[in-house]
């Protein structure tokens, strides 16, 4: 996606506070564990019906593992942020918090690729983050979310290519939520959080 | 800027009708046509620094200067497809025989699975022209790899 509109400016806000306007508490009561178990079982019983019913393929086996790279990517970069002192709460929380929606998604990624009868790819044992030029409390949030802008044009292109529709339903239950986290962490850097009708 | 583009539009009736509405143009007004129709012209000389921004679509995967899930894009132009020394490419990128350039990017990029079966790069692929040739451009820019 092109990031043509010019970004509005953010209340005033102390300097430190990184325009999150969100109230504080909400981050982490909302996303229950609970609710977010329940939505997975429910795309993972999807996922194993599907692999009952075999309409799901060898191709769609690669779909999934290569996401699933990328998550494991993910929960890699997000370990660097919340490990770099960079991070202070509640931006911090936010971050732990992200990094476990990931977790979620590369757990869910895995299973369903073993129920279809696949090989989940492993973590790879070090990654290429640009933590040289991770010096501020913003470097890190507009690292993270372009990860996040990634993740969900990554998804977007998967969506279509999955012969099983279940797993096309998981991919974009996941878009969805990779959508909320690049626009929270827009907002936290003072960006306007969702600054187009589509995404890319 | 570039034009605003749907989903829908896209794929759709949209560049069609961008079209119709250029023939229209085209008789008594083509000199005033000409002049307005520049800026969102998909003939316009490739734009990189436009590409770069589709590029942001792929960065879940890639870097210019690091392999990730998918292969560092650096020194793209005029490489053999499947042939970054260290990165596990499948075997039906590597028996593709491709040798980077505008015309073979364009066409994986149209569609990267239907082009490579197999290939691990799952990814539905840029469908709409201006941003491919964009993007292609971007790709074709980039610095040979550094040491490494
Ligand atoms: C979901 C992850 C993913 C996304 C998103 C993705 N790629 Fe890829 N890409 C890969 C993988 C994996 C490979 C290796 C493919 C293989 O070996 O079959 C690859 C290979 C390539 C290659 C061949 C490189 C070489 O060394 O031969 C090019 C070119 C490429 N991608 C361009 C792009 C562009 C441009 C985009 C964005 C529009 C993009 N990719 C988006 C994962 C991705």
């Amino acid at each position: 996606m092109t990031d043509t509109q010019p970004d509005f400016q953010a209340p005033d806000l102390p300097a430190e506070d990184n325009g999150l306007i969100l109230p504080r508490r909400s981050f982490l009561r909302g996303a229950g564990t609970l609710t977010l178990s329940a939505a997975a079982v429910a795309m993972l019983a999807g996922c194993e019906s599907a692999a009952a019913g075999s309409s799901a393929s060898a191709a769609d086996v690669s779909i999934l593992n290569t996401a699933l790279g990328a998550e494991l990517e993910a929960i890699a970069a997000y370990q660097v942020g919340a490990e770099s002192g960079l991070l202070r709460k509640p931006v911090l929380d936010l971050a732990v918090q992200f990094q476990g929606h990931h977790k979620e998604h590369a757990d869910l990624l895995a299973k369903t690729v073993r129920s279809l009868g696949g090989r989940p790819v492993d973590a790879k044992k070090t990654y290429d983050f640009p933590v040289d030029q991770l010096k501020s409390q913003n470097d890190v949030l507009g690292f993270a979310a372009g990860l996040e802008k990634g993740a969900v044009s990554a998804y977007l292109g998967a969506v279509p290519l999955f012969q099983n529709r279940d797993l096309a339903k998981a991919a974009a239950s996941i878009l969805g939520d990779e959508a909320m986290h690049w626009a929270v962490l827009r907002n936290a850097l003072g960006q306007n959080p969702v600054p187009v009708a589509f995404v890319s | 800027m570039p034009a605003r583009r749907t989903p829908f539009g896209a794929a759709g009736g949209g560049p069609r009708k961008g079209a119709a509405l250029r023939r229209a143009w085209a008789g008594p007004l083509a000199a005033a046509a000409i002049i307005a129709a520049v800026p969102a012209q998909a003939a316009a000389a490739p734009d990189p620094a436009h590409g770069k921004q589709i590029y942001d679509r792929c960065l879940a995967c890639h870097a210019v200067a690091h392999d990730r899930v998918g292969p560092r894009h650096c020194g793209l132009k005029g490489r053999q497809a499947g042939s970054m020394p260290g990165f596990e490419y499948s075997d039906a990128m590597r028996a593709t025989g491709f040798t980077w350039n505008r015309q073979t990017l364009d066409r994986f990029l149209t569609d990267p699975l239907g082009v490579v079966p197999g290939t691990t790069m799952t990814y539905d692929g840029i469908k709409d022209a201006r941003e491919r040739r964009d993007l292609v451009a971007y790709l074709l820019s980039l610095p040979p790899c550094g040491g490494r």
